[in-house]
């Protein structure tokens, strides 16, 4: 039993966190929302350079080999940073799916190898989700159909932009027909295909809301330092320093929840409910809570386009629905919690929940 | 990371199991608060020295049994599946045992802590006075040096388990002339000695959980000091990290408590009106998951040399938060039976929820209450301005 992350792990965290914070700047957040695309393709032919993409692409296909806890932690940087490019759909979620099926799927195989050289890219559906994210920038499409998944060129499906709230986060509706010979997988492993996914897109997602819980909170801390009131700093006030520290509480609990959660995914999938709602809707609840207790202590400035919070309020606020929202994960542990054969009690925390 | 028990920490978990289901009593404790049910857990603690399990994580050359953090919490876990009695000498087990073997002389850790190990000596705690609550440095209470002895005078208020208790650990003040956090020792008395008066304060509950102690020229030995004088601020902190930080409240306790709930809520699913208690009843098993996530995480990181700061004061807020909460969920479904008392005569066991609930409410208040905590983590962990 050993609850922690390898130096290794942490290390290489650390390398990407640098990376981010150096090159992922407000400034350069907010020229990307005048753009066409609203995606960078030097920061992204950047990060297929440090490998990032295909951190989790088996080694066979020009992969890093790593699994979903080694990312897990990145995946919390690229919240900290309200990273715009898909990274963690990308790396998270689209890569494992492709390489569940490139053994006996030659498409798969080829599409990889290129993902790692940033030759294509690709993007994911699924049925929680309303849209597609990223799908224009995608040159294939992991769609749902049923108990199936599809491989589209995105030449063959037609593009229906939706705004969001968020205008880093691009949105798709997509309107496209099954064929017999996009079909990728489907029956029983079909099944599998599309829990599977979910269960990673809601940790990518639950990685990203811890990320920008803190980084609001960080921000704010910084603001109420610096702005006076009364002749003195705002944030010497216990009713902002309450708001802060509540913050701090859900997001320092939500966390182990969320690395369980990544351990159980790579380590014992079929057990992964479980541990994935909880991350979820924790990471929600930490995420929306930081959202509204950092406006609050921002004042009018956070009502502002012009203050940066609101580039992680509105990314929060979009995550916490996508990839299932909290209704969603609840009613996952709700039910489990209803099943008579549930395996309840401390000495399961680690087991087979789920 | 490696999230699954060793052989080795399964079969500790099972020799655990096999101890408690012989050892545990049957038939349930009266409440330590009452003087026979105070001598019951008092034999409990010297059952549980007799087979070497009272003090798990202790050295063993204190009477404990060495184990590591991991092996803490499967005891715990095991603990509170089998429904032991509460630890009565919790205050001397994981608040002044941690801190002697900390600051004490090795005489004052053969003296103290042996006698603790084998359940013959129980401690209450004495901090608090009428005019130095969560301003813990406004004590007033002196203990001034004459010859080898202090001679104490003064008053404390809020000693948990000091009418029953034999022995107390105080701060006093040895410097008449110091202010705040100045001039504090930190002393143990035994609660026998000439002078003392001890008054019984009853609980919301109406037992005397709660004293009041008054020294009157009360002498004890300069020996009985622990660490330097005027050192005491510095050894009610450490202290105080023990008491909110990992030991006192493990997550077993939530974990068995969120069990029940569950059950009580598959029992009553059919009756329930209160739209909240679905949602409430799923964030109660969450948050007691969660406790116990977190508490493995900071074992395994203390075992490999990590230290542990402010965040004590994050899961304070946790655990009695939630413990809160979960008592409040089980009101919501038992309804308008929640009122009735263990001795009302009903089918469920509706009232020990009430007692449970009793004692929930005093959770964000003792350990320094949770406003006090959360101006330590917004200012220590978070970096707040402190004026």
């Amino acid at each position: 039993m050993d609850f922690t992350f390898s130096d290794d792990q942490r290390v290489f965290c650390d390398n990407v966190k640098q990376f981010l914070h150096s090159e992922v700047t407000p400034e350069r957040l907010r020229s990307g929302w005048d753009s066409a695309s609203g995606r960078d393709d030097t920061l992204w032919q950047q990060m297929v350079d440090l490998g990032l993409p295909a951190m989790l692409v088996p080694e066979a296909f020009g992969g890093l080999g790593m699994n979903e806890l080694d990312f897990v932690l990145l995946a919390q940087e690229c919240g900290r940073v309200a990273l715009a490019e898909p990274l963690v759909e990308t790396a998270l979620v689209a890569t494992p799916l492709l390489a569940c099926q490139a053994e006996r799927d030659t498409r798969c195989a080829s599409l990889l190898e290129k993902i790692a050289t940033g030759e294509r890219r690709v993007a994911v559906g699924h049925a929680v989700n309303p849209t597609v994210s990223d799908a224009h920038v995608a040159d294939y499409l992991l769609l749902p159909n049923g108990n199936e998944f599809h491989l589209v060129e995105r030449e063959r499906v037609k593009l229906i932009p939706m705004q969001s709230v968020d205008p880093s986060r691009r949105l798709f509706k997509v309107e496209w027909r099954p064929e017999e010979e996009t079909r990728l997988v489907n029956g029983a492993p079909g099944v599998a295909a599309l829990a599977a996914t979910l269960n990673r897109g809601a940790l990518g997602a639950a990685a990203q809301l811890i990320g920008l819980a803190e980084a609001m909170v960080e921000m704010t801390v910084q603001y109420t330092t610096d702005r006076t009131q009364f002749g003195r700093a705002i944030g010497s006030n216990q009713a902002l320093k309450h708001h802060m520290a509540n913050c701090a509480v859900k997001t320092e609990f939500a966390k182990p929840a969320l690395y369980r959660a990544a351990y159980t995914v790579s380590q014992r999938p079929v057990h992964a409910d479980f541990a994935v709602s909880h991350a979820k809707v924790a990471a929600g609840e930490a995420a929306l809570l930081a959202a509204k207790n950092c406006i609050q202590s921002h004042g009018a400035m956070g009502y502002t386009w012009e203050c940066n919070l609101h580039i992680w309020m509105k990314r929060a606020w979009a995550l916490d629905k996508f990839w299932g929202h909290s209704g969603f994960h609840k009613n996952r542990l709700h039910q489990w919690l209803m099943n008579p054969n549930a395996k309840i009690g401390a000495d399961k925390t680690f087991g087979e929940q789920g | 990371m490696d999230l699954n028990y060793t052989p080795e920490q399964i079969a500790f978990r099972h020799e655990v199991r096999a101890w408690l289901d012989a050892n545990v009593p049957v038939t349930p404790l009266q409440s330590f608060d009452t003087a026979e049910g105070f001598a019951q857990h008092r034999q409990w603690e010297q059952t549980l020295a007799q087979g070497n399990w009272g003090m798990v994580t202790w050295p063993k050359e204190y009477g404990g049994r060495g184990c590591n953090l991991i092996e803490w919490l499967i005891f715990e876990e095991e603990y509170y599946r089998a429904q032991a009695p509460l630890r009565v000498n919790q205050n001397g087990i994981f608040l002044l045992g941690p801190t002697l073997m900390e600051y004490g002389t090795p005489e004052q850790k053969a003296r103290f802590l042996t006698r603790m190990a084998s359940g013959d000596e129980m401690w209450a705690q004495g901090w608090s006075e009428p005019g130095a609550g969560s301003d813990m440095a406004a004590i007033r209470s002196k203990a001034i040096r004459d010859g080898d002895e202090y001679v104490i005078n003064g008053q404390k208020v809020w000693s948990t388990r000091a009418v029953f208790a034999d022995w107390v650990f105080c701060i006093f003040r040895t410097d008449a002339d110091s202010e705040r956090h100045h001039g504090l020792s930190f002393v143990l008395v035994p609660l026998d000695a000439p002078g003392i008066t001890v008054r019984p304060i009853p609980q919301l509950n109406g037992l005397p959980g709660f004293a009041e102690i008054f020294f009157d020229d009360v002498r004890v030995p300069v020996a009985n000091r622990l660490g330097e004088e005027g050192q005491g601020w510095n050894i009610a902190m450490a202290t105080a990290g023990f008491e909110r930080g990992l030991m006192l409240r493990s997550p077993a306790r939530f974990q068995e408590t969120a069990k029940r709930l569950v059950a009580l809520y598959r029992a009553h699913a059919n009756d329930i009106l209160d739209l909240s208690v679905e949602d409430a009843v799923v964030k109660s098993f969450m948050d007691a998951e969660a406790y116990a996530l977190s508490t493995y995480q900071t074992a395994s990181r203390l075992m490999k040399g990590g230290k542990i700061g402010s965040e004590a004061s994050v899961n304070k807020i946790f655990w009695s938060e939630l413990d809160q909460h979960m008592h409040e969920t089980a009101m919501r479904i038992l309804a308008s039976n929640a009122e009735l008392l263990p001795d009302a005569k009903t089918e469920t066991d509706t009232g020990h929820w009430m007692d449970g609930f009793l004692f929930a409410q005093s959770g964000p208040i003792y350990a320094g209450t949770n406003e006090i905590q959360r101006n330590i983590i917004a200012e220590r962990l978070l970096g707040m301005p402190r004026k």
